[in-house]
């Protein structure tokens, strides 16, 4: 029989986040498949979780005008090589608080796993909320990401997320976050993914930018080698007064790897504006070039580019 | 004899012929200079030496230091000792300085990278963790660039248009280092159009619609360069010798 414990001490190893039981100050949550293992919370941060069969819901609230110092660690993940994890999320940060969440997702032994997340989350009126997810795959390949959000940002929001996986197998990943942003309130979403064989990803990040002043900046950072595939659909429409945004995709592909993207940019009010560029193929010539002028083989030279790209 | 030797060099571009029959040595640790008008080939030739993507395919020889390089690729020839550097450098999104400079060697150590960002000008402490992107100005990319090379440690730098958007107290730091190169034995190689650059060479080449038209001492090549092409009279197409004694 493993203890929780066990898990605890195995998900924080993978994670790298062995030292954060140490600090009182910084909070934590880890979910083993659908059960809680460990949890530490710190004032002002409200955490609720049910443990269900075939999911876990977890409610999470940040106290009106709370301001959480250090990053709050949720570990999310399964040592076990096959299995099915959903987490049903519900964020609410309220007015004039602060918080950074740190979510570190681990299946390093996954053949057949899948990671499902479906998160409601609402930003109060001048609320941060910044959310990364590292996620941490193993050699195999074999897991299934679909992380799906609905945001709402209130007036003077701002919310910031980055999705990262740089090591291990990518599997197949799903992402699909939609956000919409009152007056004055700042989005930025961030998809960095490396893929190889035969992984496949999807991002669908969606930002409307529909009050006065408010901003927003999509980008992806995807490289994809062997037989991998990546399609990203950014969409960003403004229908706010002096609404502004970015929409910014990068993919570079090597071997038999396939790349697509679909921004789309879309405004309904004379006074927004939008902006949009996209970047798909092989590396940077000149870039390239460089590296080998300095003695770097043309694959040290285009994996030195691609983890710049992906830092 | 030279470090590198060029013998017979013909190389067309889209049909078109832009090197004929270069013919030129390049002594060790002197400081030389290929100069002419815009469109002259002086970059082409540069990048033939290199062996850049698409200045591969020429006809005669390159040789440096008896290694004919006409069948080496880029990183062999840069292995070999040889090093370019733009008119315009890449920028590298996320790519910190420290990278950049370090690549050519695994595990450089870090005194030695900040060294080498002394010596263009830059403050490590303020450039190392910086990324090569487009936060970095057209001069702090020339300088890190400038950096990199010091890092390598090459046999022979090619420079194309070293001053090509810089400032004035850029330019002079960039003379400083290259003189500094050439007294520790470093052969350089510089493409200009500009007096100013050919002023630090020791010696000259003019290079007109794709021949060399004179090689000389640049002090002689100098007065010439600046009475008879600058504006090119003949929109560079040569027409007669020329005379330099």
């Amino acid at each position: 029989m493993i203890r929780d414990q066990d898990y605890v001490m195995d998900l924080s190893k993978v994670a790298g986040v062995k030292d954060i039981f140490k600090n009182p100050d910084i909070a934590h949550l880890f979910i083993h498949h659908h059960k809680v293992v460990a949890s530490h919370l710190v004032p002002g941060l409200d955490v609720q979780v049910d443990e269900e069969k075939d999911h876990v819901k977890v409610k999470v609230n940040v106290a009106k005008g709370t301001v959480i110092a250090q990053p709050v660690h949720m570990c999310f993940g399964m040592m076990p090589k096959e299995g099915v994890q959903r987490l049903v999320m519900d964020v609410r940060i309220e007015e004039k608080s602060q918080v950074g969440i740190l979510a570190h997702c681990a299946f390093p032994n996954a053949v057949k796993v899948q990671h499902e997340m479906d998160a409601v989350i609402t930003i109060g009126e001048g609320a941060s909320y910044s959310y990364f997810e590292r996620h941490i795959h193993g050699a195999s390949g074999g897991v299934t990401v679909l992380p799906h959000a609905k945001i709402h940002l209130l007036q003077g929001a701002k919310f910031r997320s980055e999705f990262e996986l740089l090591k291990g197998r990518a599997g197949c990943i799903d992402i699909d976050y939609e956000t919409t942003c009152e007056k004055r309130s700042v989005l930025e979403m961030i998809a960095r993914i490396n893929a190889k064989e035969d992984d496949h990803i999807t991002i669908r990040e969606t930002g409307h930018l529909n009050g006065d002043y408010s901003r927003g900046v999509l980008t992806s950072r995807v490289a994809v080698r062997d037989q991998a595939r990546a399609d990203v659909y950014n969409k960003l429409t403004a229908s706010g007064s002096y609404a502004r945004g970015h929409v910014d995709c990068t993919e570079i592909i090597q071997d038999n790897g396939r790349v697509s993207a679909t921004p789309i940019v879309e405004v309904s009010n004379p006074r927004a504006h939008i902006t949009h560029e996209a970047s798909l193929g092989s590396v940077d010539s000149k870039q390239l070039q460089t590296l080998m002028a300095r003695g770097l083989t043309e694959n040290e030279a285009t994996d030195l580019i691609i983890q710049g790209l992906l830092s | 004899m030279g470090i590198l030797e060029i013998s017979k060099l013909s190389l067309s571009l889209n049909g078109k012929k832009i090197l004929r029959n270069v013919t030129m040595d390049i002594w060790k640790g002197h400081i030389h200079a290929i100069v002419g008008p815009n469109g002259a080939g002086k970059s082409t030739l540069a990048s033939a030496i290199m062996g850049l993507e698409g200045y591969r395919d020429i006809q005669g020889t390159i040789t440096f230091n008896g290694t004919l390089l006409n069948d080496l690729s880029i990183d062999e020839r840069a292995r070999l000792g040889i090093t370019f550097g733009w008119q315009e450098p890449a920028r590298y999104e996320g790519l910190l300085v420290r990278d950049f400079l370090g690549a050519p060697a695994k595990n450089i150590d870090e005194r030695i990278l900040s060294s080498c960002l002394s010596q263009v000008g830059l403050n490590p402490s303020e450039y190392l963790d910086r990324a090569v992107d487009k936060t970095l100005s057209g001069g702090e990319r020339k300088k890190v660039e400038l950096a990199s090379i010091l890092a390598m440690d090459p046999a022979l730098i090619l420079l194309d248009e070293p001053d090509s958007g810089i400032d004035v107290a850029t330019l002079e730091k960039m003379f400083e280092v290259i003189q500094q190169l050439k007294n520790k034995g470093t052969t350089i190689l510089l493409i200009t159009h500009s007096l100013a650059v050919l002023r630090q060479a020791d010696h000259a080449f003019l290079l007109c619609h794709g021949e060399i038209l004179e090689k000389a001492v640049a002090e002689k090549i100098i007065p010439y360069f600046e009475q008879n092409c600058i504006p090119c009279p003949h929109k560079n197409e040569p027409r007669e010798e020329v005379n330099l004694s």
